[in-house]
């Protein structure tokens, strides 16, 4: 290979002869590229669950519907034409819109194919933030879905340990990511540090961690009641 | 290094003809201070980007070892001296406490760095206003984050303090009490007061008291 061929721009998937694209920021349209095969694959295998797509700066996004969450990703990751193993973000996004629906956002990616997707789930503020956990599916999903329900308050249905992951246990303002959250929290500095200060270092290990803490007195009654019912978390 | 000590700066212990002390009781101090001031061994509690500062502080260049505080120690227990470098999250809080409450008389805290002497440009849910809140601290160095130079500047004045001590003071060597029932050991106004919005910052409202 000479030298200038080590530095030119890797492009992806042209034909001999044909110009290449690069991939780079510059030559990607805004909303006019073209989506990832995935998504006609998925709404074709699931014709009333995909309720768009859209294409944004490259990446396809699917909205679905929240009913058929769980039904969709596992075919996404089993099926031989779309292998998507690796989830690598759950995340939230609230708009600041008050009447614009709770979005969760899955972001998969296909390592065999080079493909990566984005799920989208509208989560109306009048019903229940409730969708269904993909941890039977993505082991990966444990802790991003733990932040999601630490940070937005949205209930992942199915998780094994769904409690918060950056505040502590005992942490009483609220969901700090959600629009109605103000900056510096609702409590004075001295509430909250006194609540901090209350916290027991130990009581945030995992379960397992726990059976050899003392902490076991200071969690929340559920944990209590889980973990002496001999509950374990994830594998 | 820009580090020259002043001609006339008096590294010995004051003399105040009320404390009735005598020269046997000023000399001890001294000798007992000097030998203190000067082997400080520090405990690195870096949580941010003046940790950084921090490690180039006690690296080759900068060598703290200058000071008597090359041996870092990393547990409590035979640390002098607090380095409080970075900000601290309130989950942190009951940590830096409890590390605190586990180092042995005689002890000093450093708040090295905006975010650990005030919470910095972090005025937030998350963020401790300020770790004299938590912990009572001698010396402050501004910064963001400090140079080494700076946090060296704090090291000297922390020296001198040292040196300035007092064995017949006996409010210097008193364990912090904190309340019990909240765990503060300052009046809950003085924390409201010290993590008061300042700045930029004061358009923005809490939503309850």
């Amino acid at each position: 290979m000479t030298a200038a061929g080590r530095f030119e721009i890797i492009t992806t998937g042209h034909a001999a002869g044909e110009a290449p694209s690069p991939v780079t920021p510059k030559n990607v349209s805004h909303l006019a590229g073209t989506p990832n095969p995935s998504a006609a694959a998925l709404s074709e295998k699931f014709p009333l669950a995909v309720e768009r797509t859209l294409v944004v700066w490259g990446e396809t996004v699917v909205y679905v519907s929240r009913t058929s969450v769980l039904e969709m990703m596992e075919w996404l990751r089993d099926d031989p034409t779309q292998r998507y193993d690796y989830l690598s973000d759950v995340t939230a996004v609230e708009y600041r819109d008050f009447d614009q629906p709770l979005e969760v956002v899955w972001h998969l990616r296909s390592l065999p194919f080079r493909r990566f997707l984005r799920v989208k789930v509208q989560l109306p503020k009048s019903g229940p933030l409730e969708v269904p956990s993909v941890w039977s599916i993505w082991k990966s999903a444990d802790w991003l879905e733990r932040e999601c329900f630490d940070m937005f308050g949205i209930k992942f249905t199915g998780h094994p340990d769904l409690r918060r992951i950056l505040m502590w246990e005992q942490y009483r303002e609220g969901y700090p990511l959600r629009k109605d959250f103000p900056l510096r929290g609702r409590f004075s500095r001295a509430e909250q540090l006194r609540q901090a200060l209350a916290q027991n270092p130990e009581s945030r290990y995992s379960m397992e961690e726990l059976t050899v803490a003392d902490a076991f007195e200071d969690l929340p009654e559920d944990m209590r009641r889980r973990l002496s019912a001999g509950e374990k978390t994830g594998e | 290094m820009g580090l020259t000590t002043p001609s006339n700066a008096t590294r010995a212990v004051s003399y105040v003809p009320e404390s009735q002390e005598g020269w046997v009781a000023t000399r001890l101090d001294f000798l007992v201070n000097w030998s203190r001031a000067n082997s400080l061994w520090p405990m690195p509690f870096g949580t941010a980007c003046c940790a950084i500062e921090f490690m180039a502080t006690a690296a080759s260049r900068f060598d703290l070892a200058r000071f008597g505080m090359e041996r870092m120690s990393f547990s409590p227990r035979q640390a002098d001296v607090l380095i409080c470098a970075g900000r601290v999250p309130f989950k942190l809080a009951p940590i830096i406490r409890r590390i605190w409450q586990q180092m042995p008389q005689p002890k000093w805290a450093i708040s090295m760095g905006a975010c650990a002497s005030t919470g910095g440009m972090f005025d937030n849910y998350a963020v401790v206003q300020g770790i004299d809140t938590i912990i009572p601290v001698d010396v402050y160095v501004p910064g963001c984050p400090p140079r080494p130079e700076g946090l060296i500047h704090g090291i000297r004045l922390l020296q001198e303090k040292v040196m300035n001590e007092r064995s017949s003071d006996k409010r210097i060597r008193e364990e912090m009490d904190p309340d019990p029932s909240s765990e503060l050991y300052i009046p809950a106004s003085v924390i409201n007061e010290l993590g008061e919005p300042f700045g930029n910052s004061v358009h923005q409202n809490r939503s309850a008291p």
